[in-house]
């Protein structure tokens, strides 16, 4: 509690995220660049599936981030409803558009890997209609922070919708075990360890730890530009009831 | 109780009764959340002609076989079970082979024949080298289906 209370001053955010900042956002283009090139060059294709597997260095990592942002903006939304915490709805209002841009991307590149592998750009089987309502969730969230004149009331109404869609990214992640779906079960994130060859393994996670730091990046960027903000508002609300 | 505890309970017990009303909620719908039905279930339930759902298995070893007009493949979907023939008209995706999953849509025929419109190959969660698969195989310690 009390390392939240530390961050719960603007202030104090903008000065420990601003070292940071610089750290991230080199340590994201380093990993990024040699994820992808380990992913396209390094790893050997697959058995089965040949080159087309390489999708899985974009769509797996994308996946990953867009379900870890969302469980990230719960929790966080979860702060702000609770404890009041200033820069808690901030950060969960900076991270929805990340977020959706991850969903969005690993759409994408499930349906052009689908495409060729199973012979279907789209299906309705329990994987991949749960994780479109994750899409919807993210645009939601972000359509809510648009539809109140105050910022106050808009981030209780967000927070509230992003804590009931939390439900959904255990649906997500379990949809492939409790009911049969044509999208296959995890690889990597299953109790008896990864079902995939550590050639490919590692890139994966290389692309993983990129994308999570590019996410910190951005979040950190978009956090401060939302403190600002929130600073003007004040200052003129200041100046017009003078 | 402060108003920070009582939000703190409130957030749980909302978040608490959606997770419950949730599960029932799928555990009701489970049946119609399966994306296909495998060869036992279609026997033992027996599904009425003409009625549209999907069938899912694996390709059965040295069932698959071309008709003589090249578009029409015969072959049989089974889960180690029970096994069901299958016909389609059409071309199949990259990965159909013998012992690699499928997931056919389409209906039963008065004896008993699906008759598939649409073949998807399924394809299970292990990646590796061919190499790492060759070896694999010759060493005995293969768990996949082929």
């Amino acid at each position: 509690m009390q390392t939240l209370h530390k961050f719960a001053n603007p202030a104090r955010f903008v000065r420990m995220s601003s070292a940071l900042l610089p750290w991230m956002a080199g340590l994201s283009a380093v990993l990024i660049v040699v994820g992808l090139y380990l992913g396209f060059f390094v790893a050997p294709a697959d058995y089965q599936q040949g080159e087309s597997m390489r999708i899985m260095f974009v769509h797996v990592p994308s996946a990953w981030m867009s379900m870890f942002i969302y469980s990230g903006m719960a929790i966080a939304s979860a702060t702000g409803l609770i404890w009041k915490h200033p820069v808690a709805d901030l950060m969960a209002k900076a991270s929805a558009p990340v977020g959706a841009g991850f969903t969005f991307a690993t759409l994408a590149s499930g349906s052009l890997w689908g495409q060729p592998m199973w012979g279907t750009w789209w299906v309705w089987d329990a994987r991949l209609t749960s994780y479109l309502i994750l899409f919807f969730l993210y645009i939601g969230y972000m359509a809510l922070w648009e539809a109140f004149d105050d910022p106050q009331r808009a981030g209780k109404a967000a927070a509230i919708l992003a804590l009931v869609g939390a439900v959904n990214v255990p649906i997500i992640k379990f949809s492939v075990d409790w009911w049969n779906t044509l999208h296959q079960p995890a690889s990597v994130m299953k109790m008896d360890g990864p079902a995939i060859h550590a050639s490919m393994l590692v890139p994966l996670l290389t692309m993983a730890l990129g994308f999570t730091a590019f996410y910190i990046a951005v979040v950190i960027v978009r956090t401060q530009r939302e403190i600002m903000a929130r600073k003007v508002r004040t200052l003129r609300m200041a100046q017009v009831n003078q | 109780m402060t108003r920070k505890r009582r939000r703190l309970y409130l957030v749980l017990f909302g978040m608490a009764l959606l997770g419950v009303a949730t599960a029932l909620m799928l555990n009701a719908f489970s049946d119609n959340l399966v994306f296909f039905h495998t060869p036992s279930d279609v026997t033992a339930k027996s599904f009425e002609q003409d009625r549209r759902f999907r069938l899912g298995g694996l390709v059965e070893e040295e069932s698959v076989k071309k008709a003589e007009d090249g578009m029409t493949t015969h072959f049989r979907i089974t889960d180690h079970d029970n096994a069901i023939k299958v016909v389609f008209k059409g071309s199949l995706p990259d990965l159909f082979r013998e012992g690699q999953g499928v997931v056919a849509e389409g209906k039963l025929d008065a004896s008993g024949v699906f008759l598939a419109s649409e073949v998807l190959a399924k394809h299970d969660e292990n990646y590796m080298p061919p190499e790492v698969a060759d070896a694999l195989k010759k060493s005995g310690q293969w768990k996949g289906d082929e």
